[in-house]
């Protein structure tokens, strides 16, 4: 069973800011599928090597080459920004 | 479907304008109930569709899929036109510049007719976790048309469209095509280019056909699939047409039939007859019926529902309200409020993302921090490895392997949303080829009578890594056999 207090963690490193009923909530949905994935014990992996996916790939390069884009996809891109000042993404203070 | 419509538009029986109009006067009238369709572009599609109606009029050759027209799952960016992914967090985004499938249809001059309904960030078996609307099943209105694909099965299914293209981290084309009585494919991983498809599960998402038949579903998988600079998974294939490669004879196919999916009480009895019957009508055919083992059945939905949200909880990390879409920031400049940089990110995430996106985030944060790591996410890498061997293993012996889409026809509107797990075991059947990364295909095979409607049943096939050719073969023939 995971707790109310473990719940809030993960919310603060997800960034999501929850309320203390949403945690109660979450607390128990979360337990329940918890609770479900403990069938991967069931899983005898000893001496399986984890794969990421199935491809096989591995660090796939491509060559260093700038690609210009077009004005209006750049507008575009700019456009979308929630805040902005002229052509720049306006953002908070980090420090 | 297509190749019909392809035939008129050339012997200039219709024009591809006027098929457009009447496609939009369809959506007029069936989509206020199904609700298919989050937003359309008429102007747009009909532009194209005067151009296609040009080249025809000019003699100049045209591709099958030209003027023909189409929907697209809103998870999929197509340039200047709204693309929510059923969140409200991207309501306003406008993307600027277009998925490379969608490069690839307009390429083919398809006609695109608007964007289709889902599950938010394409979470869900229902479509209900949709932001913005409830998608209607055509067969019965009281019912889900499945997820997350929902939008997409549902226009197919109600002739909205003539296809549409979806995407499939779990299951969501195929689950909502059996429960829709539609075509779907998932094509092998590393088959069709994701950019500028919103991800979910970077390692298990793949887009593929929503159809009305399965020579239509080749046609499309032809014109989308190949190599991209823009997705590093995607690997060069021979390049194929699959609608070619259709109309084999599948005498002597051997087919899989793993005993771990109809045992147990999970598979709903009368879904069962129709799987069974599906399968002696291929053995009628002369295919070869073989009993399999694929024990890893039992744990492959755990394994989905840890590498996923952990895939998930790194993706949507992107949505904090900087760069694009809703943020709590720039409403705090309206209301004077001060927020920090940190209350931005959580409150735009906390305002804007849904119930069951919060849920999955918090799930694969928990997965992936310290101390659990191993526990969770180690140990379902290493469960998905185990069942690429089986899978391995199984196609040493069979050429396909046959079962049930899903464990029940298409259930009802609010039957499953209390309950978040009892919603994730409808993907039991379909999670098994994204985890091992096979190409698979569901397609219609009868229908149950349930409270006085009769409800789609699909069959499900898997193939072989990039052997779509097979399993659309097969697929091909159970559909022209009587």
């Amino acid at each position: 069973m995971i707790l109310k207090s473990e719940v809030q963690k993960i919310a603060s490193l997800a960034r999501i800011e929850i309320t203390d009923e949403e945690a109660e909530k979450y607390a128990q949905e979360l337990s329940d599928v918890l609770g479900f994935v403990e069938k991967l014990n069931e899983a005898d992996t000893e001496g399986i090597e984890p794969i990421a996916h199935i491809t096989g790939a591995k660090n796939v390069i491509r060559e260093d080459k700038v690609i210009e884009y077009s004005g209006e996809t750049k507008d575009g891109i700019i456009n979308n920004f929630p805040e902005k000042k002229d052509r720049f993404d306006k953002v908070k203070a980090v420090f | 479907m297509i190749r019909e419509l392809h035939k008129k538009l050339v012997n200039q029986e219709i024009t591809s304008e006027r098929l457009t109009e009447d496609y939009f006067a369809k959506i007029e009238k069936k989509n206020p109930e199904i609700k298919a369709y989050l937003s359309l572009n008429k102007e747009f599609a009909l532009d194209k569709a005067r151009s296609v109606d040009k080249k025809i009029k000019n003699g100049e050759e045209i591709d099958l899929l030209a003027g023909i027209p189409c929907s697209i799952k809103d998870n999929m960016c197509i340039e200047g036109l709204p693309t929510t992914a059923g969140s409200k967090i991207l309501e306003n985004y406008i993307p600027p510049y277009d998925a490379t499938v969608v490069k690839k249809l307009k390429e083919s001059d398809a006609v695109l007719l608007g964007k289709t309904n889902m599950d938010e960030f394409a979470m869900g078996s229902s479509t209900e976790n949709s932001a913005y609307q409830v998608t209607k099943n055509p067969h019965d209105s009281d019912r889900v048309p499945g997820g997350s694909s929902g939008g997409s099965a549902a226009a197919v299914a109600a002739d909205m469209c003539a296809y549409s293209l979806g995407s499939d981290t779990g299951g969501s084309i195929r689950q909502p095509a059996s429960f829709c009585g539609v075509v779907g494919l998932k094509p092998t991983y590393g088959m069709v280019s994701r950019y500028g498809l919103i991800a979910m599960a970077s390692s298990l998402d793949q887009i593929g056909p929503v159809t009305k038949n399965i020579e239509d579903a080749a046609i499309i998988l032809t014109r989308i699939s190949g190599k991209d600079r823009f997705d590093s998974t995607t690997v060069e294939t021979a390049s194929k047409n699959y609608e070619d490669g259709l109309g084999k004879d599948i005498r002597g196919l051997r087919i899989g039939i793993p005993k771990e999916y109809f045992a147990g009480d999970g598979l709903g009895k009368d879904v069962k007859e129709k799987i069974e019957e599906g399968i002696a009508k291929f053995e009628r055919m002369g295919a070869k019926i073989i009993d399999i083992n694929l024990p890893s059945a039992d744990f492959a939905l755990a394994t989905y529902y840890i590498i996923m949200p952990s895939e998930i909880s790194s993706n949507l990390a992107r949505f904090d309200g900087i760069r694009f879409g809703k943020s709590a920031g720039a409403e705090s400049e309206k209301t004077g409020e001060d927020l920090n940089l940190l209350e931005i990110y959580q409150k735009t995430r906390a305002k804007s993302l849904g119930k069951e996106v919060k849920r999955r985030i918090m799930l694969g944060t928990y997965s992936l921090s310290a101390g659990y790591y191993d526990k969770y996410y180690a140990k379902a890498q290493k469960a998905r490895a185990l069942i690429r061997k089986e899978f391995e293993e199984a196609f040493k012996k069979v050429d396909v392997i046959a079962g049930p889409t899903s464990p029940t026809a298409a259930f009802k509107i609010g039957e499953k949303t209390a309950n978040p797990l009892e919603m994730y075991l409808a993907d039991i059947y379909t999670v098994t080829a994204n985890i091992a990364g096979v190409p698979a295909i569901s397609f219609p095979c009868g229908s149950v009578r349930i409270e006085k409607k009769d409800l789609p049943v699909g069959l499900q096939l898997m193939g072989k890594w990039f052997d779509e050719e097979t399993l659309l073969n097969a697929a091909y023939a159970f559909e022209q056999s009587k």
